[in-house]
């Protein structure tokens, strides 16, 4: 199985005065995960296929934002990489929602316009709405292509691009919703939506 | 309910279903002709957020979730293929329950109805209300001992918000086995594909990826069949162990034992050719008689 990362011994300091003590109940009433309940058995960390890939395991996360260091939690790559598979949830002694605390986060850090713990994973997220917003649905290589652009890495993967081509699992025309004004509300502030 | 009632469905795709993995829903369409199961395309569907929508801006997840369900007909329950969607659209549609002014904005905002006791199901739904007495009945072909590794992923069982919901863990191994098939279940079996990641991380997906294929070699399997179109693509695509195993949509195997002519145009979509797994079966070609299970 995966190795968590430990953390290492660290001599730095925690200055009370600069935690945010409204945090956790901000997050837990977000939420609705009741994060107080977690007493750090660490059984989240030892389930997560992905906790390689972070640099918080889960209850590190749960840890920063039960003492109120907002800016860290916030700020982590953890909240990123999590996909929400509930691997976690599922062998957490409490039965924490702990996908639903990384979700919140996620919003919080894109509200608050803290900086981005894994830039690549959000331009991703925010390539598949580009997709949305203007078919209604998902054109995967209009994604993938977008993708590569804005992250420059076009070597990066072509074969398996191309092998998906020769397949022909990547449509080159995206399927569109018809109507498309049901759509293009729910990407504007309704006062900006044309009046009928 | 009556049990013609029960046959009647509409039916949500969803954007992997409808595209990438379109031999999983021409898989689904070859299975209901032959069970004669209803199954009624929701008009003009959209995407039901996937995992960006709600990373990023849950209320648009949301509100694309309720044009959904805005769309289906409160007469007839609605049939989901993808877990990452059957969860949205569920986990939108209890929430409306829950707060009838979330769902009564949400008709006023697509001015039309949205029945509070809709059912939405999963394509295993459909097949339990069938009944696994006629399914076998109508079974073409027995499926020959082939070894099957049930993979369900992450997103069928596990969401917590939904866990007072219907599950059906366990129900690919009893249809399959029902059908001739030998169910190997001591792999990683429900260990998470990657979903998203693959797409950003592929170095950690095919980490993962590796250890669930090799989990299922290591056992002996022959295949997997998995519920889920996305986590069929990363196991195929993200694989990079020596011995690869054909990865199956459950709907193609059920296809396959129920006789369907058209399965050849589904196994050439596949990046792992399952053609020789099942030549050797014997699986491939007309059914001959005499080998109904």
């Amino acid at each position: 199985m995966n190795s968590q990362p430990m953390p290492a011994k660290t001599t730095e300091v925690i200055n009370i005065s600069e935690l945010d003590h409204h945090f956790a109940t901000e997050v837990d009433r977000r939420s609705q995960a009741d994060l107080k309940r977690c007493y750090q058995c660490r059984t989240c960390g030892n389930g997560c296929p992905f906790v390689e890939a972070m640099d918080y395991p889960p209850y590190g996360v749960i840890r920063l934002v039960q003492f109120g260091m907002r800016q860290k939690a916030l700020e982590c790559a953890t909240i990123w990489v999590c996909v929400s598979c509930h691997t976690c949830s599922s062998q957490c002694p409490n039965s924490i929602d702990i996908a639903a605390i990384m979700d919140t986060l996620r919003s919080m850090a894109l509200e608050e316009r803290a900086v981005i713990g894994n830039k690549e994973i959000l331009a991703f997220h925010l390539e598949v709405l580009h997709s949305i917003e203007r078919y209604g649905r998902t054109h995967k290589l209009g994604i993938m292509l977008r993708h590569k652009l804005l992250t420059g890495q076009w070597f990066k993967d072509v074969d398996v691009g191309l092998r998906m081509l020769t397949k022909r699992k990547l449509d080159l025309v995206a399927s569109k919703v018809r109507a498309m004004d049901e759509i293009n509300r729910l990407f504007l502030p309704y006062w900006r939506v044309k009046p009928r | 309910m009556n049990p013609e009632e029960s046959l009647k469905f509409s039916y949500y795709p969803g954007c992997s279903v409808a595209t990438t993995a379109a031999e999983s829903n021409h898989s689904l369409m070859q299975v209901c002709r032959l069970l004669g199961l209803d199954l009624q395309e929701l008009e003009d569907w959209n995407c039901c957020g996937s995992s960006s929508a709600y990373s990023v801006d849950p209320e648009l997840g949301f509100n694309l979730s309720a044009r959904n369900l805005s769309l289906a007909p409160g007469d007839r329950p609605l049939l989901v293929m993808c877990p990452r969607c059957l969860h949205h659209l569920r986990h939108t549609h209890l929430e409306m329950q829950q707060d009838p002014r979330k769902r009564r904005a949400q008709e006023r905002r697509w001015g039309r109805p949205i029945s509070p006791d809709l059912e939405i199901v999963h394509f295993l739904e459909a097949l339990i209300r069938f009944g696994l007495d006629r399914l076998k009945k109508g079974a073409a072909r027995n499926l020959n001992g082939l070894k099957f590794v049930p993979y369900y992923g992450c997103t069928l069982f596990r969401p917590p918000a939904l866990r007072r919901q219907k599950y059906y863990q366990a129900e690919v191994e009893n249809i399959l086995t029902a059908l001739g098939g030998v169910a190997v279940t001591r792999t990683y079996n429900q260990r998470c594909c990657g979903s998203f990641l693959s797409a950003v991380k592929p170095e950690l997906v095919t980490s993962l990826v590796n250890d669930i294929i090799g989990s299922a070699v290591a056992a002996g399997a022959d295949c997997l069949v998995t519920t889920c179109a996305m986590c069929q693509l990363n196991l195929e695509v993200r694989c990079t162990a020596a011995k690869r195993l054909p990865i199956f949509h459950f709907s193609e195997i059920l296809a396959l034992a129920l006789g369907a002519k058209d399965c050849q145009g589904w196994f050439i979509r596949h990046l792992v050719n399952p053609r020789p797994l099942l030549k050797d079966r014997g699986l491939l070609g007309p059914p001959r008689l005499g080998q109904v299970p």
